[in-house]
């Protein structure tokens, strides 16, 4: 089941209208370091592919997702692994 | 809490000394965080100088350098004063060889 966090990054990351959208919560992997919350759901990681990163660079990419997660990134989410792909690539990697 | 003018000229200031500066978490030798340190790994097997910041040692450049990129997270990577990416692009780019094409088109010599 996925926890308040996921499925505010779900619903955030739905304005780049993802075609393929997977979230991985991670945090279990880091129970005890730094930034880890008793809570959980403070590493995640995220494949996400979407028609808006057509002609993007990588880093315009990631600074799109990470706009739509501030709120997010200042409250609790501590690590966010990113995969941005175009459909087209998407493709190709398969 | 936002960055003052000598924040910035300090990040500017090791911008302008060194060639490939990494901010991360902990040290070179020590890293404090699996992200960073898969970065240094990176950097030390292509043989490549660089500079660690360690911003855990100063919240201040954690945050300013932050602001200064337009980039939250922590490591940031940076050659000839441009910021290249965090640990997802930086890992890519190793992967697929255009790291070492960087760095070759500006001048910083790798060994691998």
């Amino acid at each position: 089941m996925p926890g308040p966090v996921a499925e505010r990054i779900r619903s955030k990351l739905a304005a780049l209208q993802p075609t393929r959208l997977v979230i991985h919560d991670d945090s279990d992997r880091h129970v005890g370091h730094t930034g880890a919350r008793a809570e959980g759901e403070s590493h995640f990681r995220v494949e996400i592919v979407s028609p808006a990163f057509v002609g993007e660079s990588r880093i315009a990419r990631q600074r799109r997702v990470y706009a739509l997660l501030a709120d997010e990134l200042q409250t609790g989410l501590h690590a966010l692994q990113l995969a941005t792909l175009t459909p087209e690539e998407d493709r190709r990697e398969e | 809490m936002t960055t003052d003018a000598t924040v910035t000229d300090r990040i500017k200031q090791d911008l302008s000394d060194n060639p490939v500066v990494l901010f991360m978490k902990g040290t070179p030798v020590f890293p404090q965080c699996g992200f960073s340190a898969r970065v240094v790994q990176i950097l030390t097997q292509m043989g490549v100088k660089f500079k660690g910041v360690d911003v855990l040692a100063d919240p201040a450049i954690r945050q300013g350098v932050k602001e200064f990129s337009n980039w939250p997270t922590i490591p940031q990577l940076y050659v000839k004063g441009e910021f290249v990416g965090g640990c997802d692009i930086v890992s890519e780019m190793y992967e697929n060889g255009e790291l070492k094409q960087v760095l070759a088109d500006k001048g910083v010599a790798t060994q691998a």
